[in-house]
């Protein structure tokens, strides 16, 4: 076929392959703007506010090669360094790990509800915590608490079960989701046995758990988490494209080539890692795997390799912005920023939903 | 657009292809060759087994027996491409991304599309006179349009062999042809081999060198379009007598009245039968 086409719609079908399936820009820099915004309003506020100015000269002196005048006092750089910053970048590392395994979950199942919590992790991670907290099970290791180690095995060993009531078969995800359905029944059931076999003070600190509370002891979770997030969050950006054939179903994913039940696989572990590491420094943060990626895809629309790098981006700026609140608004007091989170979300999300603008 | 060529003689050899879902057998030993650039047509009653064969040539249903390509070897996505009965089209997904996602096969395991792949996409979009549909959402095009563009996506994978599964039952006459037409002059233009399940089989008459009847999961027939449509065959293949006949050049199949006695003749044309009827009126 020779036709000619007028030179307007070649630019056009160039510029529409150019983006294909790209990550926009002009997103990622908005996002990460909002980030940091976020990150600064969290670091300066708190029981004790600290100057902006002092803060920012404090940060970047941090930068290597940039020495800059301090302005603020030992203590409140102590506050900075100690409390502050690391909370902040807990909540937005959580944050962005839960979101960005909802994408996954969302993607591999092909379904709008999935969220990370799916095949037990909450559930089995729960279980872990009332274990450790309320019965002294102690699977501390290494640098690695009595807490987030039998929360982490928990929520592994819930997903693990429903893979193996599943008969490994990632061919099927309806079956793998009903499995982790019965998992989380069975996991959460024995979690509420558990509790009321505890005294009053006891069940009150695994509540508060399972409410979802960021760490409190510095830098150690931070560190803790980072390798599992910088492991499978690489994994989960490397599959995004994955998602994308899956979008078409598994039968026309596969004669285009992707073996589906491997790359869900892939997909659900490193979700279910990201998720559980998540959960064993935060307890159950409610929402922010379920709704970030919807809200991601009103931004940038469906394609997974923008929505998996910018529901990171989002779920931390919305996590590290919400756990403000956790931290101010009850003051000395903290509130459960799993709580929070369902209460700014919700709302949120009906309202998207009722302004009808979602699956357009 | 270079498209890898096979030896002349075989593109594709079936041997005894069994497909049996929950112990039910819907492939029972189909042998079939199929020739470099030809169009072999697959015809035969609902639930004769053509999707099935179909899709087990690309490997979606597990089957025994023999699948092999002209030159050995099992075949890949790169070798074979389908055109699923129903695609899915996903919400948000643009015609050119659409179009991307046939260089699946092409990629590695974690690569993305390079410079190289999005030009096969934009070549393939503009001779298919979808230029200007490129950054339009799959999910708004019309059903022509949507054939078009599944199309396309089959041609990025550049496979030798098309795999069509009733490419047209969801267009209308007009459609029908344009899309027909499409595929028959691509396979010309590149030696496709176009394999194609077909509802219609005046149509698939028309645009197959050869017709595979399938008869309950097995070939009955397997020919050019006259040898295979003859009128017992295909009665007794579809269940309900057929009359066979030839309108200026093309074969046309309609089915006769139940009461109807019909002879096993070759098939005549039209003016025959109609003579033949005045008869059958006279002597009643």
């Amino acid at each position: 076929m020779s036709t000619t086409y007028p030179p307007r719609t070649v630019d056009e079908l160039d510029r529409a392959a150019e983006r294909a399936f790209r990550l926009p820009a002009a997103a990622v820099l908005g996002s990460v703007a909002v980030l940091l915004l976020v990150g600064m309003v969290s670091v300066t506020q708190g029981a004790a506010g600290l100057p902006v100015e002092g803060v920012v000269r404090s940060l970047l002196d941090a930068l290597p090669g940039v020495h800059l005048h301090q302005t603020l006092t030992d203590q409140q750089q102590a506050v900075l360094w100690q409390i502050r910053l690391p909370r902040t970048v807990l909540g937005a590392l959580v944050g962005g790990s839960l979101a960005m395994a909802g994408a996954g979950y969302q993607g591999v199942f092909r379904n709008p509800l999935a969220d990370p919590y799916l095949l037990g992790v909450s559930a089995g991670a729960g279980l872990g915590a009332v274990l450790a907290l309320g019965f002294g099970l102690d699977l501390s290791w290494g640098p690695v608490d009595a807490l987030p180690a039998a929360a982490f095995l928990g929520a592994l060993v819930a997903v693990t079960a429903s893979v193996v009531v599943a008969r490994g078969s990632f061919r099927d995800p309806a079956t793998l989701l009903l499995a982790g359905v019965a998992m989380a029944a069975l996991f959460s059931a024995t979690q509420t046995y558990a509790i009321q076999k505890l005294d009053e003070s006891r069940s009150r600190e695994v509540l508060s758990w399972l409410f979802g509370r960021l760490a409190t002891n510095g830098w150690h979770p931070v560190v803790l988490l980072l390798p599992y997030v910088a492991l499978a969050g690489v994994v989960l950006l490397l599959h995004a494209r994955h998602l994308d054939v899956l979008r078409l179903g598994d039968d026309e994913a596969r004669s285009l080539g992707l073996h589906p039940a491997r790359s869900r696989l892939v997909v659900v572990a490193a979700a279910t890692l990201l998720t559980a590491s998540a959960v064993s420094v935060s307890g159950l943060i409610a929402f922010v795997g379920l709704v970030t990626p919807h809200v991601v895809r009103l931004l940038v629309g469906h394609s997974y390799r923008a929505l998996v790098p910018l529901s990171a981006l989002v779920g931390a700026a919305f996590l590290a912005f919400v756990d403000i609140g956790a931290r101010t608004l009850a003051a000395p007091a903290e509130l459960p920023v799993g709580v929070i989170t369902a209460f700014v979300g919700a709302p949120f999300f009906c309202i998207v939903l009722w302004r009808g603008r979602y699956g357009a | 657009m270079s498209i890898p060529t096979l030896t002349p003689s075989s593109a594709l050899r079936v041997h005894d292809l069994r497909v049996a879902y929950d112990g039910t057998e819907v492939l029972r030993g189909v042998d079939l060759e199929l020739r470099t650039g030809e169009w072999l047509g697959l015809i035969g009653p609902n639930g004769s087994g053509k999707s099935t064969l179909l899709r087990a040539l690309v490997g979606l249903v597990p089957s025994a027996g023999g699948v092999e390509l002209g030159q050995g070897g099992r075949p890949g996505p790169t070798d074979l491409s389908l055109m699923p009965q129903s695609p899915e089209l996903p919400p948000g997904m643009t015609v050119v991304e659409y179009v991307l996602l046939g260089r699946t096969a092409h990629l590695g395991w974690l690569r993305q599309e390079s410079a190289a792949d999005r030009r096969v996409a934009t070549d393939v979009l503009r001779r298919l006179g979808l230029a200007s549909f490129a950054g339009r959402p799959v999910l708004q095009l019309s059903g022509g349009e949507a054939q078009r563009v599944v199309i396309a996506r089959a041609l990025a994978q550049q496979s030798p062999v098309l795999l069509l599964d009733e490419p047209t039952s969801a267009l209308d006459v007009g459609h029908q042809v344009e899309v027909l037409e499409l595929v028959d002059e691509l396979r010309h233009e590149d030696g496709l081999t176009v394999v194609a399940a077909m509802h219609d089989l005046g149509t698939a008459a028309r645009y197959s060198d050869r017709l595979a009847l399938l008869d309950r999961g097995s070939l009955a027939a397997v020919g050019a379009p006259r040898e295979v449509l003859e009128e017992d065959l295909v009665s007794r293949v579809y269940g309900h007598p057929v009359r066979v006949h030839e309108l200026d050049g093309h074969l046309v199949v309609v089915p006769a009245p139940r009461a109807a006695r019909h002879t096993p003749t070759a098939p005549v044309s039209l003016a025959d039968r109609r003579q033949g009827a005045q008869t059958d009126q006279e002597v009643s």
